[in-house]
């Protein structure tokens, strides 16, 4: 059985440092903020210009000015600094943050990422998503092996227009863990129940030991 | 002192708008948006006006309204998911837009309020934001390695719009938590800023090292009512 939303938030909790400041994307990786393990603590940065991010409110905590990248209402934490835009792309272009997770339309072999924009469908803006690949010290995609219609996202070369060239680290899916390596992805762990066969069928990226 | 305090919205308008104008608006989604300031605009009907804002509102409020009178020539955001007029005008033709990154968009108000012309960044090296933009290899590492990067250019508005919780009547102003957003980048790249705030209150008394943007950069000051409208109202359990 592969993993499903939960589990590879789970999955991709692991991946956070004791004392570190982490950007979380929109989508299944604002879930990974419910399973960050007993012991570590990190500081959440909302790129419109805070750090420390709190719970969402109670309805009677609910302030318009207090949401997230997401616009979603949210709280602040004793430790919560509020900045500016460009405070806060100054942090992330700085190498300030360690870890951006985020999701992702496809991901190349040598690690190309695209999750922006489709042609000629609707297309909404990359927000932040640019900047956070760009300057954070280690980017973690987490997203489905395949997409609605069963094609692979794990690619050798992306077919969408690029949010970043080159810059992801890991890739957390469904059926595995894969670190962009030279040559190709490296299956790092395989979803409990889920073969290597299953994961080449599914994959078109080249996959290396 | 001059005086920069002004009765209204339509007031503190007068004179510095015209058609085919630039305005940098501070504002994330439609938290710490200068609502008045944006229905004063689309009261007075200014057309083909340039916007640098991350966002354009939302159908009906915000920057939204000006999209709906047809007010607006060319956005330049980093995000426009949330408004559907926006995406008709745009699929048409009628309406230019320059997608920026949100943080190359933030220092663009940033470099162009402090005379910074251009600047390198690595966002968007190999997209299609690169496209046509001046590339150069630095060192960025003390081991000396090269970083393939590209030019932005700063933005320099005709007017800036913003909002701030408090200011007084020397034009320093204090936001409120994420409500500062762009807001203090957006008044530094206009040639005239006007500001919005909640409250204004006498000089002396805001404590002047927590004032977040100092006076010099702010021209006139209104204070508004706020809607403050909320797009996600998300909730826990008591």
């Amino acid at each position: 059985m592969a993993w499903d939303r939960n589990q590879m938030a789970a999955r991709a909790a692991q991946e956070l440092e004791d004392g570190t400041y982490v950007n979380l994307g929109i989508g299944i990786p604002t879930l990974v903020s419910n399973y960050i393990p007993e012991g570590v603590d990190v500081t959440l940065q909302s790129e419109n210009g805070m750090l420390g991010m709190g719970p969402f409110p109670t309805e009677d905590e609910i302030d318009a000015d207090l949401i997230n990248a997401g616009k979603q209402t949210i709280t602040e934490l004793d430790r919560t600094s509020y900045f500016s835009s460009a405070d806060s792309f100054a942090m992330i272009r700085g190498g300030h943050i360690a870890l951006s997770i985020l999701g992702a339309m496809e991901v190349a072999e040598n690690g190309d990422l695209a999750n922006w924009m489709i042609p000629g469908k609707l297309v909404k803006g990359m927000g932040g998503a640019m900047d956070l690949v760009a300057g954070v010290k280690r980017v973690v995609v987490i997203m489905d092996h395949t997409n609605k219609k069963g094609e692979t996202k794990l690619l050798k070369e992306c077919t969408l227009p690029l949010t970043g060239a080159g810059v992801v680290d890991r890739i957390i899916t469904g059926l595995g863990v894969f670190d962009v390596v030279e040559g190709g992805l490296k299956v790092v762990e395989i979803a409990e129940g889920v073969t290597l066969e299953q994961i080449e069928a599914a994959t078109d990226a080249t996959l290396e030991g | 002192m001059a005086n920069k305090v002004y009765g209204s919205a339509a007031e503190a308008l007068e004179g510095v708008l015209f058609d085919g104008m630039f305005i940098a608006s501070g504002g994330f989604g439609l938290c710490g948006i200068p609502e008045n300031l944006v229905a004063g605009i689309a009261a007075v009907g200014t057309k083909d006006i340039t916007i640098a804002s991350n966002n354009a509102g939302v159908d009906g409020f915000g920057l939204g309204v000006l999209l709906e009178n047809r007010q607006v020539k060319k956005m330049i955001s980093s995000y426009v998911g949330e408004n559907a007029e926006f995406m008709r005008q745009y699929l048409s033709g009628e309406l230019e837009l320059e997608f920026n990154p949100q943080g190359t968009l933030a220092e663009r108000m940033r470099a162009g309020g402090a005379g910074i012309p251009g600047f390198y960044t690595k966002t968007g090296v190999g997209t299609v934001i690169a496209e046509g933009k001046d590339h150069k290899d630095f060192p960025t590492g003390p081991d000396g390695a090269m970083e393939t990067y590209i030019m932005e250019n700063g933005i320099f508005a005709d007017l800036s719009i913003v909002k701030a919780w408090k200011g007084d009547t020397a034009g320093n102003l204090i936001y409120r938590k994420t409500a500062r957003n762009f807001n203090p980048n957006a008044a530094t790249c206009g040639k005239i800023c006007i500001a919005e705030v909640e409250e204004i209150v006498p000089v002396g008394s805001l404590d002047p090292d927590l004032i977040h943007t100092p006076g010099i950069y702010v021209n006139r000051i209104i204070q508004g009512e706020h809607e403050k409208r909320i797009e996600q109202r998300t909730v826990r359990a008591a």
